[in-house]
């Protein structure tokens, strides 16, 4: 074989491997992509939304949806299904949580908001969803989530939905899911 | 390499070896060509029964013959074995025995990976189809694989299609490498790229493809196997992964493939339509450059198989508009055909035939595909008949019948005899009309509000649905006798010229019919 | 549109004759997209036959040219071929031409999805969630929650009875929601991805698990609408349809009403924590004027008549059988069903006798609580 050939060959040859990486770093691409454009209503922790914080905001409502996941036998329900905020101020809303059987459970509440456009503009300083909640034999807690919806929210958004399906994760390895989770809200951060 | 020129020395004394051995260790590119689609045409009779499993089903409203839970299987393995067995491997078997005939070198740049990325394959097939005896059954998610249907809720055997995959890629992959290879450093003195047959161009185009897009299909699948069985989470939301993400991944593999699976089509008839109109092709260089249009485009659009998902309005607009750029190039295609056959001196052999209905009905799959572009009509449209009207017009009367055309148009090449004009055409005909019954009918259907992927439907859908049934089964007897007039091509027939076509032009047919085992071993003389 | 057709005095005859060649009522003029009844699924609906003619007219022109050359440039009749091969001008129009036919497409179509994106809040908001394999619909104002079920006889699926009109297109419960006002659906997913597609609203959105997906209607139109699940979700996907009545105002509000005395009835008995105690006063009634005739108040039946539930091996060990026999009765004995009953009587009733006669003592002594009745009036799939 002729050494251009074989120059061809070993272009190629690197190309390959580069592809299989270049699959895998499109999850963390996608993360990126997601907290800047919202898309699927993800949303990260932000801890310099104090910028954001204004006196005058437009009112807006806000409103909660709890789903379980398929075999999450818990109660889980917000405090309160609706809430009038306003732009550029914090509130704090809770979660009532309760494990209804007779062994001790871990979950992970995941989020998503919609419209998908809200995402973006939805600050949230603290919430339950960033940890996993392991709770003994018929133990209850308020899970609170503190957020903000920024002013540069669309006009035409009057109402956005928060909604948090929560999932069985006792069988997993909660130390790997937990680095999982911990890694991606480092990367989030600015 | 000096295996090469070794191996070229003691063969060109003795020529094939004999018996299975041949086959089994030959390094030659006709050998492993014919191989390549012999194994093809299994895979497309495998994949094609399991085609007509489905469509005896849906022949009446009801469950007849088998269960949701099988006829799921179906359709997961008919997608997998056409795409993956038939029409892949079909074109890569084409691209051993013509690209370097066409470029006039003495055989494929790497002759040893040629032999292993084909003998692997009949393996990764045997892995995939054993499945189907295993408990839990075959992979029942779909050829798309979304996960989570196909991580968290699949059976068992997913890690055997896991494996399998892996497998075809890995043979996609070193077949792609040696057409690069081959294209780029073995070309005859005087063959420049902008002199190279379509075919190798349609081919060198794809063979890039594959190799960028073989290893994120593999990625995928690897992240799956690693989702089932080491607790990682990236397509389970509970461990903050996302299934949306695995059809991105999928997708971005998906949309380069799915024009892997045309371009090659679009060289064959090239040549074919030049040949059998006795006219220079018109617009070679817009060839060209419409083919490596399409290529790159086909980078931007995956998310056009996903408008349903949920992605923001900007997405949304930004990969319509993309999408329906690609009719551009597309079109630009069609009409250099059109214009190559304008004042031409047609004949109509079954080669021509082929490429005559690919050109028409692959236009009506483009158009269809362009419809489905349209974001807010693709909301009714998404994963309807209609999709699946549209993908089979694009892949069968446009792959396989590109695939056949090439059959008819270079075995009398390859075998040294003429095959039989009268059956030739009794077979295109039948399957002419076969795959018209059987996929225009499959509009209304889709339109009218069946989803796909449906073992049972109501009642409106009845009529066209047999059909659509009947004429699957007239396509699929059809290709018995196609089977049959190769054979008998093979076994015997009309001596061929070396020429064979009186139009035809290129460095094939200057070499005697059959081809002998070694062609080119002193490089021709190209102006 | 098909039922246009039918409607249609001139077509009449044309229908029976179709009705009669096949025995499945089907339908040979379901051809196009339906319309649909919104303004969204209008627009859509023109926008897909503008499409459409413009891609008929391009295949026309395209294979018009291409057959005169096959009828007019044979071999016979055209001996030597033209020598052309490029026309530099003509390419260039080819590519600019289908360029501009592109933008006025995309023009129409963009407008019409910014529509469809417009997220204003709903008057009505219901949160959509996919199983495998059915729908739950949750009304967020007011706090109604339901599972909608394909409701079509296993016999039909089978072929054993004749099918229904609605074959595979109906369901145990439908979404109602009212007339003339902004809807919401919330689409979710329990387990894996589904799609929840309306061709009438012309909405399809899919159903991922922990996200929330939205799509917006507004009916005018009062009628029932008939959709399905398009993304494959396994076995059942081709069985668990979708069926939207779209009513009145005035008669949605009273539908709320009556779903909410329902939900609360419901929650009572599902909710409660109910004691064995409690159980057992209310079923020992419940025995005496459903029971005591056959079984007697000792629970020793009539030997060789009425079997004894003391010491029954159903009704000592075999929860699930014993509210399967109290639900559809025993078929050729003189056991019928008791369904009719409350869920909180036959709750108390199975487990008084699951509490007396020493079967709590000899047996497993679990108790039966309402839920458990609820639980099993729940179609199974």
């Amino acid at each position: 074989m002729n050494p251009e050939a074989k120059k061809t060959l070993r272009r190629l040859v690197i190309a390959v491997p580069l592809m299989f990486a270049f699959g895998f770093a499109l999850v963390p691409l996608y993360n990126v992509f997601c907290e800047v454009t919202g898309i699927n209503g993800k949303v990260f922790q932000s801890d310099n939304a104090e910028k954001l914080v204004i006196e005058d905001g437009r009112p807006l409502g806000l409103q909660f949806i709890s789903t379980n996941n398929e075999n999450m036998p818990w109660t889980f329900k917000p405090s309160e299904d609706v809430m009038t905020i306003s732009t550029g101020k914090y509130y704090t809303a809770t979660f009532y949580v309760k494990n209804t059987t007779n062994k001790t459970m871990t979950a992970q509440a995941v989020p998503s908001v919609a419209p998908s456009n809200a995402a973006a503009h939805l600050k949230k300083l603290e919430c339950f969803c960033f940890e996993q909640q392991e709770l003994k034999p018929g133990e209850d807690a308020l899970l609170p989530v503190r957020l903000l919806v920024s002013d540069e929210l669309p006009e035409n958004i009057e109402n956005i939905i928060l909604s948090y399906t929560i999932f069985d994760v006792t069988e997993y390895d909660d130390e790997a899911v937990a680095q999982h989770m911990h890694e991606e809200h480092h990367e989030m951060e600015h | 390499m000096s295996a090469v020129i070794e191996n070229h020395h003691d063969d060109h004394h003795h020529g094939p070896a004999k018996g299975l051995t041949r086959w089994l260790y030959t390094t030659n590119h006709k050998d492993i060509g014919t191989l390549y689609l012999w194994f093809s045409f299994a895979m497309f009779l495998i994949g094609g029964a399991m085609a007509l499993v489905i469509r005896a089903e849906l022949f009446q409203p009801g469950m007849q013959i088998v269960e949701p839970e099988f006829y799921n299987q179906m359709i997961t393995l008919h997608g997998l074995i056409m795409i993956f067995g038939g029409v892949m491997p079909a074109f890569v078997g084409l691209a051993n025995w013509l690209v370097p005939m066409m470029i006039g070198a003495p055989d494929m740049a790497l002759p040893r990976m040629n032999n292993l990325s084909f003998w692997i394959l009949p393996f990764a097939f045997f892995i995939l189809l054993s499945s189907l005896f295993m408990d839990g059954g075959a992979p029942n998610f779909g050829w798309t694989f979304y996960a989570p249907l196909s991580t968290t809720y699949a059976p068992p055997s997913v890690t055997f299609f896991i494996f399998s995959v892996h497998i075809m890629g890995a043979s996609s992959i070193m077949g792609a490498i040696n057409v690069v290879v081959t294209i780029m450093n073995m070309r005859a003195p005087g063959v420049t790229l902008m002199k190279m047959p379509l075919f190798v161009w349609s081919w060198l185009i794809t063979a890039y493809l594959l190799i960028a897009v073989m290893p994120v299909l593999a990625g995928a699948v690897t992240m799956m196997l690693m989702d089932i069985h080491f607790g990682t989470s990236f397509f389970n939301a509970a461990g903050g992964g996302d299934p949306v993400l695995f059809q991105h991944i999928f997708w971005f593999f998906g949309h380069p493939e799915v024009y892997i699976m045309i371009l090659p089509a679009f060289g064959i008839v090239s040549h074919i339509i030049e040949t059998f109109s006795r006219k220079q092709l018109f617009g070679y260089s817009s060839m060209v450059w419409a083919m490596l249009s399409i290529a790159i485009l086909s980078f931007v659009v995956w998310a056009h198989h996903m408008f349903t998902v949920g992605l923001p309005l900007a997405a949304e607009l930004f990969f319509m508009w993309a999408t329906m750029l690609i009719a551009v190039p597309t079109g630009v295609k069609v009409f250099n055909w059109v214009a190559t056959m304008f004042k031409g001196s047609l004949t109509f052999e079954t080669p021509m035939l082929f490429a005559i209905a690919f050109v028409v009905l692959f236009t009506i799959g483009g158009l269809s595909g362009l419809m489905l572009a349209i974001v807010p009509a693709d909301f009714q449209y998404h994963d309807t008949y209609f999709v699946v009207a549209h993908f089979h017009y694009v892949l069968v009367p446009g792959a396989i019948f590109s695939i056949m055309a090439a059959v008819y148009y270079w075995i009398p090449k390859w075998s040294g005899n003429m095959y039989d004009e009268r059956l030739g055409k009794l077979h295109f005909w039948l399957s002419f009309i076969g795959v018209n019954v059987t996929f225009f009918p499959q509009h209304f259907i889709g339109l009218a509000g069946m989803p796909r992927r449906y073992p049972d439907y109501a009642l409106q859908f009845a009529d066209w649905n047999m059909v659509s049934s009947v004429g699957a089964f007239l396509f699929g007897v059809s290709q018995i006798l196609f089977l049959f007039i190769v054979v008998k091509t093979v076994m015997g027939g009309k001596k061929a010229t070396d020429q064979v076509w009186e139009g035809a032009r290129g460095l094939e047919w200057t070499v005697a019919s059959p081809a002998p085992y070694h062609t080119f071993t002193t490089p021709p003389k190209v102006d | 549109m098909s039922l246009k057709y039918f409607h249609n005095l001139h077509l009449k005859i044309f229908s029976a004759l179709f009705v009669f060649a096949s025995p499945m009522h089907a339908d040979w003029f379901a051809l196009n997209m339906t319309r649909g009844v919104t303004d969204i699924s209008n627009e859509v609906f023109e926008l897909h036959m503008l499409i459409f003619w413009i891609c008929v007219v391009i295949g026309v022109v395209v294979f018009s040219v291409m057959f005169y050359s096959m009828y007019a440039h044979t071999k016979k009749k055209n001996p030597v071929a033209a020598s052309f091969h490029e026309n530099h001008k003509l390419e260039i129009a080819w590519t600019i031409v289908p360029f501009l036919i592109l933008i006025a497409m995309a023009v129409p179509a963009s407008k019409t999805l910014v529509k469809i994106y417009d997220d204003e809040a709903g008057d009505v908001n219901i949160q959509v969630t996919g199983y495998q394999w059915k729908w739950q619909y949750n009304y967020l104002e007011d706090d109604i929650s339901f599972f909608s079920n394909l409701s079509t006889d296993m016999d039909e699926i089978n072929n054993l009875v004749p099918k229904g009109e609605h074959y595979l297109q109906e369901v145990d419960e439908m979404v109602v929601i009212p007339a003339g006002k902004k809807v919401r659906f919330l689409i979710t997913a329990n387990d894996v991805i589904h799609s929840w597609w309306m061709p009438a609203f012309a909405i399809k959105q899919d159903a991922i698990p922990g996200f929330v997906n939205t799509a917006w209607t507004k009916v005018d139109k009062p009628g029932v609408y008939r959709g399905k699940c398009t993304e494959l979700c396994g076995k059942n996907h081709g069985f668990m349809p979708i069926v939207v009545k779209v009513v009145e105002q005035e008669e949605y509000n009273q539908w709320v009403d009556e779903k909410k005395q329902a939900a609360i009835k419901m929650a009572e008995l599902t909710t409660k924590d109910w004691t064995a105690q409690e159980l057992v006063e209310r079923g020992e009634s419940v025995y005496a004027v459903n029971c005591v005739a056959c079984h007697q108040t000792n629970g020793q039946g009539i030997p060789g008549i009425f079997p004894a539930l003391a010491g029954s091996d159903i009704v000592m060990n075999q929860k699930d059988k014993n509210i399967e026999i109290l639900m559809e009765g025993v078929q050729g004995a003189a056991m019928n069903s008791f369904s009719y009953l409350s869920e909180v009587e036959l709750a108390a009733v199975i487990t008084y006798t699951r509490q007396s006669w020493g079967n709590a003592e000899n047996g497993d002594g679990e108790i039966v609580v309402p839920k458990d009745i609820v639980d099993y009036k729940k179609p199974k799939i």
